[in-house]
């Protein structure tokens, strides 16, 4: 049986012909979009590599069904620069040394988006370290990725306030 | 994972029928049924995606001081509602403590109701295990089972219900709300989980076809607000089940306690509610030594599964420092690590 569903992914709409309903979100963007700066660490919801947003809000792509998914607005690593202009929170992790290998970083840049825009961490580095659990890092970068969260954060603040004023 | 057949119904009543025949399952976010079904755990043969259903995500405040939450409420959205969360703050802190964010994000509170155990054996599938195959056996038994059930286990199973957000919600007088092949009902949510007995493949008495479309709390529920905690101890300071949890709430009038509420996590197939506990705590002025008899008569009836003799002791202290925090009263925000005995905030050094 076919299902077809309808995407929006980096804020371009893809119509998509689905021959199994067992395909995770994380595969159809790595398999069958060409998407593969979303990582598969555990498949298992575990790690948090695979981490998007789903309408602005983080979740592990793994555990969840692309048919699921049908309508949804997705935004993965891919899609958060503009150009050669690095999103802040990229920049930040650069500056910060927010990774080693590499490997966890597209899940901890999403996640840090998600981070950012639910506002509940604050400049509290405790809570950006609760709120980043779900992501880990093998090689233990994890000071350097709090740092990045919390100079991004001030970033995103002061152009936020830049433009409404 | 093996195939099925993936059907997405329009209302209540299409979800009821699709989901009455055999092997088809509800399936909400399923951060916990594609884990399932990915370790060879469960493999329905039709699963029912009823995240589109309509009027199901919404928390609605009742005239009579109650709130209905929508069975396809995500766990993140109910712990930051901001009415929520200060009538009924240690829910919150349940909520917080559990998962990471991004499955708060995703994961429904009525699939949390119905997640599964964390039993490492059931989730071996070359492991024996009563629940999987029922007659088969329990591997956990004689295994590695630290971290498995003292109270109201079997010798049939020995496994742990895993849900933080149940246990203040048992002690709480949750109702949980179902729509079946035969209409409307409401089940306590202390009686919708079961012991396992002989049956530990019975986990809950939903019937095939069963849906839960919201859980309520009553309004005497809002008179703990002032002092509610959930404390979970865990093997890692966040991102981890429980190794044992409480949830205290208590009403405190002029230095008394009125009325004390308490259940516990990680020590039972289900959230477990400590009434004889409760008891003993009303009508007495809040003090250590009353919180510690109240502990042990709430592991009274605790026994050992098999190396797991300490989760008694520990379920004791966590016991009296979920009421000492409880005590020393609700803190403004949920604290920076939610539920964690090593939280930062006012009254934890008691």
């Amino acid at each position: 049986m076919n299902f077809s569903i309808s995407l929006t992914v980096n804020g371009v709409r893809r119509e998509i012909e689905l021959d199994d309903p067992r395909v995770t979100l994380l595969d159809l963007l790595r398999e069958r979009l060409d998407l593969t700066g979303t990582k598969k660490g555990c498949d298992r919801g575990q790690c948090g590599a695979c981490t998007v947003l789903i309408e602005g809000r983080r979740i592990n792509s793994c555990l969840t069904l692309a048919v699921s998914q049908d309508g949804a607005d997705i935004l993965t690593i891919e899609g958060i620069a503009r150009g050669d202009q690095l999103h802040p929170v990229q920049a930040a992790f650069i500056a910060h040394d927010g990774f080693q290998c590499g490997f966890c970083t597209p899940g901890q840049v999403m996640s840090a988006i998600g981070l950012i825009t639910e506002g509940q961490a604050g400049d509290d580095p405790e809570r950006v370290r609760e709120g980043m659990s779900g992501n880990l890092c093998r090689c233990g970068a994890y000071a350097g990725i709090t740092e990045a969260v919390l100079e991004a954060q001030k970033t995103l603040a002061n152009s936020d306030q830049r433009r409404s004023a | 994972m093996m195939n099925f057949d993936y059907v997405r119904p329009a209302t209540v009543a299409e979800a009821v029928a699709a989901a009455s025949e055999k092997g088809a399952t509800y399936l909400a976010s399923g951060t916990n049924l594609l884990d399932l079904m990915k370790g060879g755990v469960c493999h329905p043969r039709r699963l029912v995606d009823v995240t589109r259903l309509p009027g199901l995500d919404r928390v609605e405040y009742l005239a009579d001081g109650g709130v209905r939450i929508g069975a396809l409420v995500r766990n993140a959205d109910l712990a930051h509602d901001a009415e929520f969360a200060r009538a009924f703050p240690s829910v919150a802190e349940a909520l917080l403590s559990g998962a990471s964010a991004q499955l708060r994000n995703a994961a429904t509170v009525g699939g949390n109701v119905l997640q599964r155990t964390r039993c490492a054996y059931f989730y071996d599938a070359p492991s024996a295990c009563n629940k999987r195959w029922p007659g088969a056996g329990c591997d956990a038994r004689h295994g590695e089972n630290r971290l498995h059930a003292v109270l109201g286990w079997s010798e049939a199973c020995i496994a742990t219900h895993p849900s933080d957000f149940c246990v203040p919600l048992v002690a709480l007088d949750a109702v949980v709300e179902i729509e079946g092949r035969n209409g409307r009902r409401e089940v306590a949510l202390e009686a919708l989980h079961r012991l396992p007995g002989d049956t530990p493949e019975r986990e809950t008495s939903l019937e095939r076809g069963d849906l839960i479309v919201a859980l309520r709390l009553p309004a005497e529920a809002r008179g703990f607000a002032a002092h509610a905690r959930y404390i979970k101890v865990r093997e890692r300071t966040s991102y981890a089940f429980a190794v044992v949890s409480a949830a205290a709430s208590l009403r405190i009038e002029q230095g008394t306690i009125r009325e004390a509420r308490l259940a516990l996590g990680g020590v039972a197939a289900k959230p477990w509610r400590a009434r004889a506990a409760e008891q003993v705590l009303a009508g007495v002025a809040p003090d250590v030594a009353g919180f510690r008899t109240a502990a042990r008569i709430a592991l009274a009836d605790a026994k050992p599964s098999g190396d797991n003799a300490f989760k008694i002791e520990l379920a004791q202290r966590i016991v009296v420092r979920a009421l000492t925090l409880a005590t020393a009263g609700t803190p403004e925000r949920v604290p920076a690590l939610p539920a964690s005995p090593f939280s930062s905030v006012s009254g934890s050094a008691a």
